[in-house]
């Protein structure tokens, strides 16, 4: 889309636009650049600048299997997450949708989680979830160790998906609803008429007519449990038990900043950038595939 | 609702009760456990009503976190972070939407890049560039030969440094550079009326004043969305304050978090740590709260 009427002023235009680009510059494109020069040069360690050595970083991540398990962590909280997020909140919505009594409470009420922050709630949660206090420690009465995050890396895993989903439930939820909200009453009343059940609607008409939807949240979780997860791991279990919740982001902060192996961590920074990347790619060719068939 | 289906409904009603204390369950906890003393807090299961030592809890955690100062940091910051993002990114919307000058596409791509890598992603080499924003230039400098002319005409040496680690433009400013903003306003840009800006201009007006007295209050109600989001968003930033802000005079709310922890060999007092999470997480809940409608609207429009 293009405006017909312009201003023909160039220095105005570019004045406009110069503080924006003055920080994306700083702050975006040149540390980018950082990370690839740094991904592929060693620092000496006596000094006198960095030494290109091209893939030797990257080979030894690769070669690590403390990476690998990072990467898998990574995957199991991410897939874990995005389906209990995801999931709770679709059929939290599509009943909401529905305008039975009380669904405006029910409205403003699911969308308080998105507001709290991922360590705070990162630090209710360990206190919720604690071993030997709180809420959950009554099944350590009942059956003795039988949950213990702090020494179980399973259970430590549980936790961290449990906070996160919770915060994500609420921003999926405001999504979905309004989705739901924009799809026209008279499809569902022609629905109903013909003799469809509310379960036959769902899966026929509104989930079809969700998928734009549903494809643009997969994405979004999946990068946000990249991101927003490196405050409840930090709250939470600090990357243990034995490296059992060590996700990406945690490792590269840990290598990059605890570790000071910089061209590691700018490696390990690549590599989630192209994972992040392919996901955005995969989303902008979705949105405009369902632009042409509008 | 289209038909009768009493049963159904109850199922449905049912369900979304169920939801609804998960949802609050958490909320609840924190509020009660705030209340109790160090034993109670710590009996199994966690006794739900709630004790007399709220007050006490409060000042507690309000003294161990320093929060008086925390709380104030995090108020400049998320609202400087907010202002920042609504004023840079209506006016890079306006050059992008409203002016035909070479190079204007390359502009867009340039800031809507951005919105494929968040902070947290590349966050080594970004606190590299905090540490001194004026790197890349004296690199440039240093690449185009200026720095070699200036000492060897001038006699001067070009050694530019600004460090931004503990202060508040080091915190505000690489939150700030995105794309988020932007693509709001530019949505918005397009469905004005071409008219209004044919009309300013036969009235004589120019970008400035079309900028100022046209699209300005026309968008106040993006202006509003998009500082609600913004400023929770910044609120609960945890990773990068936690790296920037080393001297304790700049922490913020948020990343005191880690002092309230109990620690694993301390006394286990969690009724302070709940108090402090209850300080801490209320201030963006409110906005939350009192601005819904600007909230659900600004987080639709700027994530499509």
């Amino acid at each position: 889309m293009e405006k017909r009427v312009t201003f023909s002023s160039t220095t105005i235009g570019l004045l406009f636009a110069f503080p924006m680009l003055l920080l994306v510059f700083v702050f975006f494109y040149w540390p980018g650049g950082q990370a690839l020069f740094w991904a592929f040069t060693l620092e000496q360690p006596w000094g006198g600048g960095n030494k290109w050595v091209g893939f030797q970083n990257f080979a030894h991540l690769l070669k690590d299997p403390i990476y690998w398990n990072s990467i898998t962590r990574s995957l199991v909280f991410g897939a874990g997450s995005t389906a209990i997020a995801m999931g709770v909140a679709l059929v939290l919505a599509v009943l909401t949708d529905r305008e039975m009594k009380g669904h405006s409470a029910y409205r403003s009420i699911f969308v308080w989680p998105y507001a709290i922050a991922a360590p705070a709630l990162g630090l209710a949660f360990r206190f919720i979830l604690a071993p030997e206090a709180g809420l959950l420690s009554i099944l350590n009465r009942v059956w003795p160790d039988i949950w213990n995050p702090a020494l179980d890396g399973n259970d430590a895993m549980i936790a961290i998906i449990v906070a996160f989903s919770w915060k994500y439930i609420g921003y999926n939820f405001i999504f979905f609803l309004s989705a739901l909200q924009g799809i026209p009453r008279s499809l569902i009343e022609a629905a109903a008429m013909d003799g469809s059940g509310p379960l036959r609607r769902v899966f026929d008409i509104q989930l079809p007519l969700l998928t734009p939807t549903l494809f643009f949240l997969l994405v979004i979780n999946i990068t946000e449990s990249f991101q927003d997860s490196f405050g409840i791991v930090d709250i939470m279990t600090q990357g243990g038990p034995a490296r059992a919740t060590e996700l990406m982001v945690y490792k590269i902060y840990f290598d990059g900043f605890k570790g000071l192996d910089y061209s590691g961590a700018a490696a390990q920074s690549i590599i989630l950038m192209v994972l992040v990347i392919l996901l955005t790619i995969l989303q902008f060719r979705f949105i405009e595939r369902r632009i042409h068939y509008k | 609702m289209v038909e009768r289906t009493p049963i159904f409904n109850a199922i449905c009603h049912l369900i979304l009760f169920v939801g609804l204390l998960t949802a609050l369950l958490p909320f609840a906890v924190v509020i009660i456990a705030a209340t109790h003393d160090i034993k109670t807090v710590n009996i199994v299961p966690m006794p739900l009503m709630p004790g007399h030592d709220f007050m006490a809890n409060i000042h507690e955690a309000w003294v161990r976190a320093d929060l008086g100062r925390k709380l104030f940091n995090s108020v400049i910051f998320a609202t400087a972070v907010a202002c920042g993002k609504v004023i840079l990114s209506a006016m890079a919307a306006f050059s992008i939407v409203y002016f035909r000058f070479p190079g204007r596409s390359l502009i867009f791509w340039a800031i809507f890049v951005t919105l494929m890598l968040p902070l947290e992603v590349r966050i080594v080499p970004t606190y590299a560039v905090a540490a001194n924003v004026l790197a890349p230039f004296q690199a440039l400098l240093d690449v185009t030969g200026v720095t070699w002319l200036a000492a060897h005409l001038a006699g001067l040496q070009i050694k530019l440094q600004w460090g931004l680690l503990n202060s508040y433009p080091g915190l505000v400013l690489p939150l700030v550079a995105t794309a988020t903003g932007t693509f709001l306003y530019r949505q918005f840009y397009l469905t004005v009326p071409e008219e209004l800006a044919e009309a300013s201009k036969m009235d004589g007006s120019g970008p400035l004043r079309f900028f100022w007295d046209v699209l300005i209050p026309l968008s106040r109600s993006n202006m509003i969305a998009l500082f609600t989001i913004m400023f929770v968003w910044a609120w609960n930033q945890y990773l990068w304050p936690l790296l920037v802000t080393t001297d304790p005079n700049f922490g913020i709310a948020v990343t005191e978090l880690r002092s309230l922890i109990p620690s694993e060999f301390g006394l286990p007092d969690w009724n302070v740590a709940m108090a402090g999470t209850l300080l801490i997480m209320t201030p963006p809940l409110i906005v939350v709260i009192l601005m819904q409608r600007w909230f659900v609207r600004g987080l639709i429009s700027t994530e499509k």
